[in-house]
């Protein structure tokens, strides 16, 4: 636990760091409030709609793939570093598994999952 | 440091340890700030303009446009602060944090010179000693919060422009982060393990890693452009579609918080290069350098391919969002895996 102690302390002057400067800033600047200056930037009109709006369904996609490849580079880990001692048996059941995965990997790929038009 | 350590009455390990934040904290500072100067100065000089040049310390000294930087930081002081009222106020404060803290934290890990023995202590130049048991895996697991900062930003910020800006640019960086983790797997199978240390130590046994590996300092490379948004990649400030992309909404210091925070990604994704795959602190045929050079080895190395990112920024226009993610996942993705293959085949057959 001592070795983590350094991190401890950077993670509390990263984070008091933002606060003194906003603190100080607060004090600094002026405060003049107008409706306009106030509003949401749209190119100058007025926002007609909210903007949290229903977006393409691509980016869900892309999280899900994401996910999979993700969890599959966690599994690789042990397997590189280990790999000297695992020897055959790890390379075989690795094969089989990166196999299976590059199969899924060509199925979204021939069903275009991964084409973004 | 022993002197200091009785002064005091602390240990000289926890002496040494406050001394490296200190350092940690300098450097990025140190950087950042130039760094600022050198994007708009070496963007003047690669389009042949003259650049910032107006302003001048005290109304004198205008030392090659470098009071820009002490200007911009005191305007940013003095800007009104606007919280636009459809944003989510909680959130569009606590964006920036989320930007900021990562950007900090992701240099801890890194080795800035060899480590030295003074007065029968040894000192490691690095925040966290060698064998903590994180390894080169905490700049990444930092590296992965980074994105909830730009994606917090843009949902809070309750503008078009944000919102697109921000799915565009998570969906860029988790798409990128595959072909990264690949890449830096394909590193430690090759060395073994994962510890900094142990990386620098292998390249300096057995060559760098740029050498041996060069399909995987590709992929590392371009998957680190995506992942700092720097352009060809920078789609979530695209500022010819959409604005400013997540940070439309901010301004005053909460916009410089958060520009730091990108310059902060720059250094730390350089170091990552420079201890991946560059040698880390070593030196071309001085195997036995001191301590203070290695650490100037080391900058040197950070300070050029800090200067590559803008280089390539003002050389490569955008990419449109298709091919980038065709990039990603047609590109990268097979050319990380062929990497990771062929060298689990080397591997066996040596």
């Amino acid at each position: 636990m001592q070795g983590y102690a350094p991190i401890l302390l950077l993670l509390m002057i990263a984070v008091s760091l933002p606060v003194l400067v906003w603190t100080l800033s607060r004090l600094l600047r002026p405060d003049f409030y107008s409706k306009a200056k106030y509003s949401t930037y749209e190119c100058g009109i007025t926002p007609v709609t909210e903007a949290r709006e229903k977006f393409n369904v691509r980016y869900y996609l892309i999280a899900v793939m994401f996910l999979v490849f993700d969890v599959e580079s966690v599994f690789l880990f042990p397997w590189a570093l280990q790999m000297k001692e695992l020897a055959l048996f790890g390379l075989v059941e690795m094969g089989i598994f990166l196999f299976l995965l590059l199969f899924g990997y060509g199925y979204i790929w021939s069903k275009g999952a991964l084409t973004w038009e | 440091m022993d002197t200091l350590a009785h002064l005091t009455g602390l240990s000289v390990a926890t002496l040494w340890m406050l001394a490296k934040v200190l350092i940690v904290i300098t450097v990025l500072m140190g950087l950042a700030s130039p760094l600022t100067w050198v994007e708009r100065r070496g963007s003047a000089m690669l389009q042949d303009r003259i650049g910032p040049n107006r302003a001048a310390l005290f109304g004198k000294w205008r030392i090659l446009g470098l009071a820009h930087v002490v200007a911009d930081g005191i305007k940013f002081f003095f800007k009104e602060d606007l919280v636009p009222p459809h944003a989510t106020k909680r959130l569009f404060w606590l964006a920036p944090m989320l930007a900021f803290v990562p950007a900090m934290m992701g240099f801890a890990v890194i080795p800035i010179g060899r480590s030295f023995v003074a007065g029968g202590h040894t000192y490691h130049l690095s925040l966290l000693e060698p064998g903590n048991g994180m390894g080169m895996l905490y700049p990444m697991a930092i590296g992965g919060i980074a994105v909830y900062g730009i994606l917090v930003a843009a949902w809070s910020s309750n503008n078009k422009w944000s919102i697109l800006g921000g799915m565009r640019a998570s969906a860029q960086m988790v798409s990128y982060e595959i072909g990264l983790s690949l890449a830096i797997l394909a590193v430690f199978m090759v060395v073994g393990g994962y510890d900094p240390h142990q990386i620098i130590a292998d390249q300096g046994a057995k060559g760098w890693l740029i050498w041996r590996q060069p399909i995987g300092f590709l992929v590392f490379f371009t998957c680190m452009f995506a992942e700092t948004n720097r352009l060809p990649f920078d789609f979530a400030e695209g500022e010819s579609e959409i604005v400013a992309g997540f940070h439309t909404e901010y301004g005053s210091m909460k916009f410089a918080i958060m520009a730091l925070a990108e310059y902060f990604h720059i250094i730390t994704a350089s170091a990552l290069i420079t201890t991946m795959y560059l040698g880390g602190w070593q030196i071309p045929f001085l195997p036995n350098a001191s301590a203070l050079a290695t650490v100037v080895a080391f900058a040197t190395k950070v300070v050029f391919l800090c200067w590559v990112f803008i280089w390539i920024r003002w050389t490569l226009p955008r990419f449109r969002y298709d091919q980038l993610m065709f990039m990603g996942w047609k590109v990268m993705l097979p050319l990380s895996m062929a990497n990771l293959l062929l060298n689990a085949y080397w591997m066996r057959s040596h």
